[in-house]
């Protein structure tokens, strides 16, 4: 997963990968799209590649670019868990703050 | 709530509360009130120490209805009234495994914005962060990634 966020944190990779999720492509067409030059493009896919977020395939003459999603779960399951964890919190402090409004005035100092 | 990831060991979480700030703060501070907001609702809360100062400990333990428990501890950095909480967090178990949260409160219009900036030492350290016995969620989809994309993609701009 820590590969993950680092090979992610770069603005062009993650292009390249919004890009790949809607079909596997290859370097040259990936590099038109993205306006960006051809030896650049392989230098970011031979990191996504080594962080498991791209894998090859060989078409005829082709080396055709496409997405594993297994990586991308692995760090969304990390930030769900996280994100279910403060929501929780957040809500819990809802009601904790409307208690407190209601009391306001009434009796300061610690509640009960 | 908007969850940023900063980078590799940051996260950014802001929320807006219905309170004034110096509610949000006491909530926040309160040994009273914190054990009441802060632990998984499965959980009791408890709190055994909360020295809200500079240098001051705190120790809470979320209690499981068959009496398995986990503990957290750490020490307070900054404590700024109304306005800002720093504190160390670590899980017990995975002790030596320190992280850094920054709680920012600014308040507009009776409102409050509350912005946490949770600062991992390592990765290993953000990726110990929830073996506190919380379970997986493995019901992840394909669509999420899109929320996911633009969460990373904050941090980019």
């Amino acid at each position: 997963m820590n590969a993950t966020f680092s090979a992610l944190a770069e603005p062009n990779r993650l292009q390249i990968v919004e890009l790949l999720r809607h079909r596997p492509l290859p370097v040259g067409q990936i590099a038109e799209r993205l306006r960006m030059r051809q030896p650049q493009v392989s230098k970011h896919l031979r990191v996504l590649s080594q962080a498991g977020l791209v894998q090859v395939r060989p078409l005829a003459q082709q080396r055709i670019y496409g997405l594993r999603t297994e990586p991308l779960r692995e760090l969304d399951g990390w930030l769900e868990r996280y994100r279910r964890l403060w929501d929780e919190r957040f809500e819990q402090l809802d009601d904790v703050l409307r208690d407190l409004e209601r009391n306001k005035g009434k009796t300061d100092g610690h509640g009960k | 709530m908007k969850v940023t990831v900063i980078s590799d060991t940051e996260i950014l979480i802001t929320r807006e509360f219905d309170a004034p700030r110096d509610l949000v703060f006491k909530a926040m501070t309160d040994p009273t009130l914190m054990p009441r907001w802060w632990g998984p609702r499965r959980y009791k809360t408890v709190v055994d120490t909360m020295d809200v100062r500079p240098g001051g400990k705190w120790r809470m333990r979320n209690i499981a209805a068959d009496g398995g428990e986990h503990a957290f501890r750490g020490e307070y950095r900054e404590v700024d009234p109304p306005e800002r909480v720093v504190w160390t967090f670590e899980y017990e178990p995975l002790a030596g495994h320190v992280s850094i949260e920054t709680m920012t409160l600014t308040e507009r219009d009776g409102r409050t914005l509350l912005t946490v900036r949770d600062a991992f030492a390592s990765k290993e350290d953000r990726d110990g962060m929830l073996q506190s016995g919380m379970e997986s969620g493995a019901r992840e989809t394909y669509e999420r990634l899109d929320e996911l994309l633009a969460e990373l993609k904050g941090t980019a701009a």
